[in-house]
């Protein structure tokens, strides 16, 4: 498991991947946040990320599939996998390296953005006057749906050898599964089901734990999908050969 | 026994790719594995890796049985996929470090063998470049390298030489022939030279059948019951004559002095030709039993039953 994650981690950096990864989420939730006068902080005024917050995941939908996309596709294609699979590790080992590296990269996408929040608590009127652990919660959320979309990134990448058709089905999923449900519900008429559709997306458990409100029941959900969407990952290496 | 293959079957869907195959390789044994393209030898192979899943019968690697314990089995094997798979965007020395440590290698252990591995199969002066800068041939010996890292005591390399030039082919082959000494290896081919140069036992399947499983001295020898001689006279000689001869079969008539001629296998033809050509006044200028060579051996064990 170790010498995948390290190999998938380092060949982010090798290709280059992981700097545009990294600039274009951040120039991209930067804008959001401090520049267009639409959302910015400065121009609204109170000391919250709540911008930052809504953006993020957008941005996520389109760049965890890019990073995921040629972790199996390529794989299969190049018939590395075929070798991979002789060697004497399980399947699970493989999925959760490959995974790992997403989540380290992710991760650390994140990290520069802790400035946002250091800047922030020097803006705030008296200063340090901000929501720090509603901040802490929606970090959680960020992470945790970084997580999700991740497996949803690498099952997508085990179906295919065509890494575009990896890419645009992971997108599609984690936009349906984020957004999708939540405007779906709004069409079915309140009080029948439309509440039980609205949970099942993602996007209402993000916004329950940007609340400062950590439920371990949204904590929970985003556990256990990752981990179901893994377990589909695994199944389709076993079955694929 | 090093690899005991038991009545092995093999289903895609409705398709039969193997059928009750069964064989045991002794250790240290080379072994090559013949088959027309689509016979079921990349299929067998992969079996024994524990790549593919067995439909029916067992497969033992030293002993060990590859359905029950295939973590196990694999740190016994090191497998050259057909078309040698690659990390193109890896460097030489970074793809060797990555194999070994699934091995368990680790630090100065997994440095030393890098190099070692580097050294043996060539590959000190391209260690430093990306794999996808490499020719051919050097991504073979990559391919190898990778077989290699862990010292495995059974070496299983599907098509190892196909798409290289007569040079790389030899070079290949003797690296083989160096880095296999006291292992198991199974090699697949269809080139018959290959096999002949290589391995002392010959494996033939047909159609996901096993056909043949022989010493190549043995295969060679007995499947024909026929012998051909070529004779060349320095005067013309009718062929006619020769035909007359009790024991010829067939003439095959290649010039008016230079003929290949046929018989039973159990009668050396030589003597006779040697007293016709005294009886008739003709000087011989040559005489030579033909070797019934490894191709002639593998198109009668694989070619359809109708002519």
């Amino acid at each position: 498991m170790k010498q995948i994650f390290v190999k998938e981690f380092t060949g982010f950096f090798g290709s280059l991947i992981a700097y545009i990864v990294m600039a274009v989420f951040l120039i991209t939730v930067g804008l959001f946040t401090w520049v267009f006068p639409d959302q910015s902080v400065l121009a609204y005024g109170y000391a919250d990320l709540g911008t930052f917050f809504s953006v993020g995941p957008y941005v996520f939908i389109f760049l965890i599939p890019a990073l995921t996309m040629r972790m199996f596709a390529e794989e299969r294609k190049m018939g590395t996998l075929e070798l991979l699979l002789t060697r004497p590790v399980t399947v699970w080992q493989i999925v959760l390296g490959k995974y790992g590296a997403v989540l380290a990269l992710g991760a650390l996408t994140l990290l520069p953005t802790g400035l946002y929040y250091l800047a922030l608590y020097q803006l705030g009127n008296p200063k340090g006057n901000l929501d720090s652990s509603g901040i802490l919660g929606a970090y959680m959320g960020l992470m945790l749906m970084a997580a999700l979309f991740s497996a949803i990134g690498i099952w997508a990448s085990a179906l295919t050898t065509n890494q575009i058709v990896a890419f645009l089905v992971a997108a599609f999923a984690c936009f349906v599964l984020y957004a999708g449900m939540d405007s779906l519900s709004g069409l079915i008429q309140a009080g029948s089901w439309s509440l039980n559709l609205k949970e099942v997306g993602a996007l209402y458990h993000y916004e329950a734990m940007s609340q400062a409100l950590v439920d371990s029941r949204d904590v929970i959900y985003f556990l256990s999908l990752s981990s179901l969407f893994l377990f589909f990952t695994v199944l389709r290496i076993q079955h694929s050969v | 026994m090093s690899i005991r293959v038991q009545h092995v079957t093999k289903v895609y869907g409705r398709q039969v790719a193997v059928q009750h195959v069964s064989f045991e390789i002794k250790p240290g044994e080379i072994v090559g594995f013949l088959g027309p393209n689509g016979a079921g030898k990349s299929t067998t192979m992969k079996m024994i890796t524990g790549y593919l899943p067995i439909t029916s019968g067992e497969i033992y690697v030293n002993g060990v049985s590859v359905e029950k314990q295939p973590q196990v089995v694999r740190q016994h094997i090191g497998y050259l996929p057909e078309h040698n798979p690659l990390y193109l965007d890896l460097y030489v020395h970074e793809y060797l470090e990555f194999t070994g440590g699934f091995y368990g290698l680790r630090g100065k252990a997994l440095k030393e063998r890098v190099n070692h591995i580097i050294h043996d199969c060539g590959l000190t002066r391209e260690q430093n470049k990306k794999i996808e800068a490499l020719s051919k041939g050097y991504r073979q010996r990559v391919g190898l390298a990778q077989a290699l890292m862990h010292d495995p005591p059974v070496l299983i390399l599907d098509e190892p030489t196909t798409g290289l030039d007569p040079n790389q082919i030899i070079e290949i082959r003797e690296l083989i022939r160096r880095v296999s000494r006291e292992k198991t290896v199974i090699f697949s081919s269809h080139i018959m030279q290959e096999v002949q140069a290589l391995c002392p036992r010959v494996l033939i399947i047909h159609q996901g059948e096993l056909v043949a499983d022989r010493s190549l001295q043995q295969l060679l020898g007995d499947t024909e019951s026929e012998q051909w001689i070529s004779i060349e006279f320095q005067e013309t000689v009718d062929a006619a004559l020769l035909e007359a001869l009790p024991p010829v079969r067939a003439v095959k008539r290649l010039s008016d002095r230079v003929f290949s001629i046929c018989a039973a296998r159990d009668h050396d033809l030589r003597a006779t030709l040697f007293h016709f050509a005294a009886a008739q006044g003709l000087s011989l200028i040559s005489l030579k039993q033909e070797q019934n060579n490894l191709e002639t051996v593998f198109r009668l064990l694989t070619q359809p039953a109708t002519p």
